[in-house]
């Protein structure tokens, strides 16, 4: 009975593919993500997510068929992201005109590489975790950011996250809702990990939070005991790491509770993952410790974005990491967009996704700004219990947008931010 | 508070550089015994703490009390040692006993062959599926290594400072084993032969010493050494990755020529400065500076010590 089903079921969708494939041809998208290394715990939900979107509709949008890559751009070597294979995932790209859509990347530094890549081609990009505000926001970065991402002049890069400059900030609001006086911003010298423990302490400065020091470790050291000597012997009421799980913030936790140090850990949501909980060990994690994210856990969500976890459930037997719900996200605006183009090709593509307006996400109702980002401002602070993240509370509703930006007069940000 | 933090991160500074010390007399052993920097000494290093992370799950054990601690252990470090000591015996056998009449640096390559295969081997290992590698879905991902060796501070809960069962852990296990070897090396027949084929080989063979057991037994000892330490490390930081060996190599090495490479008292001087500049530079500077000012010192002493702090002979290296 199953053989003699499953032989049905094999038939008649060869019959699909084969009718639909005579129809107009394939359209190819992919995306590119860290797949080896500790990130892919991550990952692997987001590339769930964006299969499910695909799924959603069927595999098909008027009667082209789509296709879908799952490209790793991560080496054994570095265990994390490498520049050379993005480069290489990017050049593939933009090589095979049958792709008209590439979803990534996961860390903002492999962005900054395949974005003019991507760019000279009219080939458009979504990222569904990318947080660095410089990648798309004049003012936050460096001084040639974000146009050098953009040497076409037009913007081809989008992303479905909310950005550091707003998560960095709500970090901040909350270190100091607590009552912290003294707080020690450690980074992890990387454009993400640094960018944001800079936000943080700005926004901190700005509400009146005395700043004790700001340092960037060595991520390849073997422990972080020395220095977590000194951020407690700095009586220090709260610390912010700026990093994530594969730039050592699980030692770094870990070190700094065994150091005796018991005030307030925050950490971004590049640590918001089961990988960071396993590195640091649950016991060090419980009680003082929050990792901010740039949107809800799948618990919290509501409405399109329920859905989407109790789908993800049945369809994968597992619960869906943080991001996940951001891949399945970038392939639904992906596909709509290709159903709104007039041309189903790279330009045609890229014009429907800059006009996506009022799109109707798993996070609420959301548009693309003039930036290329994502209107939506939801984040959560979330805290870690018996091993598992638990929401503790939403934020970032009211997040002012480029909290800490460096204005021509320097009227928001202290002198010393003019330096950069 | 002040003379506090110093002493603080003294004791850190100790803790960490006689880590150090026992991977860099493996390499310093070597290295001693025929010219090669083995590269696969970290590397080995590493699969000994994934043999006992993986001894621990077998057995279901992630807190030990009281006694049993120590029983627990020891035998850890026994199991990782004689596992290392094998696995260094071996490398040697199949990598570098045929290679070496072919020169020096067709040995390195070997080397830097055999420490490829063990990373590999290492993230393979780590991608198991069992609980201590939370079920093997993330191989690349840190490991937590339970804390057998509680961290209370031995001073008081009220001191600022604190000394740990674990830093008597590190240093109550570290030196027994230098004295041992430095036993085995002065005052043992084999010991002899050792030193004897270190200066001379050839001489050595015509004296009637096997060179190749010699060897074959100089890879042992060097191994062991890596499997304690690799205990040792995985005690005190609680945590292990298929990447720490790179890392815990570089340092070691840097020790080992810091101290006068092929010397095994310069070896362990070596580490323990660096333990020390680590955690002094990690305290009062910043952490960022602090490579640069631990290799602008391994600069400063090759300028002007070129055979290092202990080293004597200034013999041609590789």
């Amino acid at each position: 009975m199953t053989t003699l089903s499953t032989i049905v079921a094999a038939c008649v969708s060869l019959v699909i593919a084969a009718s639909s494939s005579a129809q107009n041809g394939t359209i190819k998208i992919v995306s590119s993500l860290p797949r080896t290394g500790s990130a892919n715990a991550q990952t692997g939900t987001i590339v769930n997510g964006i299969k499910m979107a695909i799924a959603e509709v069927g595999g098909k949008i008027d009667g082209y068929e789509i296709a879908y890559e799952d490209w790793d751009d991560a080496s054994p070597q570095r265990g994390n992201w490498d520049p050379t294979v993005e480069a290489q995932n990017a050049n593939k790209a933009v090589t095979d005109a049958t792709i008209v859509g590439y979803i990534g990347t996961f860390n903002s530094g492999a962005a900054k590489i395949s974005m003019p890549e991507l760019n000279r081609a009219g080939l458009v990009m979504i990222s569904p975790a990318n947080t660095y505000s410089g990648l798309t926001k004049p003012g936050l970065g460096e001084a040639n950011e974000p146009a050098i991402y953009r040497p076409s002049g037009k913007i081809s890069y989008f992303r479905v996250v909310p950005t550091d400059d707003l998560q960095g900030a709500v970090a901040a609001e909350f270190v100091a809702a607590s009552g912290a006086k003294r707080v020690f911003v450690l980074h992890d010298r990387e454009l993400y990990g640094k960018g944001i423990a800079e936000v943080f302490e700005r926004r901190a400065k700005e509400l009146g939070m005395d700043v004790v020091a700001v340092e960037g470790i060595d991520t390849k050291a073997a422990n972080y005991k020395s220095l977590a000597q000194k951020v407690k012997f700095s009586k220090s009421d709260a610390a912010f790491f700026g990093g994530t799980t594969q730039t050592n913030a699980g030692q770094v936790a870990k070190d700094l509770r065994s150091a005796g140090f018991a005030g307030m850990l925050v950490v971004p949501d590049g640590c918001c993952e089961e990988a960071f909980i396993q590195a640091a060990g649950a016991k060090n994690l419980e009680g003082n410790t929050f990792v901010t994210f740039g949107g809800l856990p799948p618990a919290q969500l509501t409405g399109r974005g329920a859905q989407f976890r109790d789908g993800y459930r049945k369809m994968y037997n597992a619960d869906p990491e943080a991001y996940a719900v951001y891949g399945y996200e970038c392939g639904r605006v992906l596909l709509d967009a290709i159903r709104r183009a007039a041309t189903k090709d790279r330009a045609g593509v890229l014009q429907a996704v800059a006009q996506t307006k009022d799109f109707d996400g798993a996070l609420g109702t959301w548009s693309f700004d003039a930036n290329g980002d994502t209107t939506n401002r939801v984040m959560s602070i979330n805290a870690v219990k018996d091993g598992k993240f638990v929401f503790v509370k939403r934020a970032g509703d009211t997040a002012v947008e480029g909290a800490g930006k460096v204005s021509a007069g320097g009227s928001v940000a202290p002198a010393d931010a003019q330096a950069r | 508070m002040e003379l506090d933090f110093f002493l603080q991160q003294l004791i850190t500074g100790l803790s960490n550089g006689m880590i150090i010390a026992l991977i860099a007399i493996g390499y310093t052993m070597v290295y001693g015994i025929i010219e090669l920097i083995n590269f696969a000494h970290g590397d080995l290093f590493m699969l000994g703490s994934f043999l006992a992370l993986t001894i621990l799950g077998a057995l279901g054990i992630d807190a030990w009390t009281g006694g049993s601690t120590w029983f627990g252990v020891l035998l850890l470090l026994f199991c990782s040692a004689v596992f290392c000591a094998g696995l260094n015996w071996t490398i040697e056998r199949v990598a570098y006993r045929p290679l070496r009449a072919s020169g020096k640096l067709s040995l390195l390559v070997s080397a830097i062959g055999a420490s490829f295969i063990l990373v590999n081997l290492g993230l393979f290992w780590g991608g198991l599926p069992m609980e201590v590698f939370a079920g093997g879905v993330a191989a690349a991902a840190p490991k937590d290594f339970p804390p057998l060796v509680p961290n209370t501070n031995l001073l008081g809960e009220d001191s600022l400072v604190q000394v740990t069962p674990k830093d008597l852990l590190v240093v109550g296990v570290t030196l027994p084993l230098m004295v041992g070897l430095t036993w085995i090396v002065t005052r043992t027949r084999l010991g002899k032969a050792m030193r004897a084929t270190a200066q001379n080989p050839i001489a050595a063979r015509l004296m009637g010493i096997d060179t190749d057991r010699v060897i074959g037994a100089t890879f042992l000892l060097g191994g062991a050494l890596g499997g304690f330490a690799s205990v040792i490390y995985a005690l005190y930081n609680n945590t292990i990755s298929f990447q720490m060996g790179y890392r815990a190599g570089m340092d070691a090495f840097t020790a080992a020529v810091l101290g006068g490479i092929g010397s095994m008292p310069g070896a362990v001087a070596g580490a323990l400065v660096i333990g020390l500049v680590r955690a002094m530079s990690d305290g009062y500077l910043e952490t960022r500076w602090t490579n640069t000012i631990v290799f602008g010192i391994l600069v400063l002493i090759l300028i002007f010590r070129p055979s290092g702090l202990l080293g004597s002979r200034a013999k041609e290296k590789v």
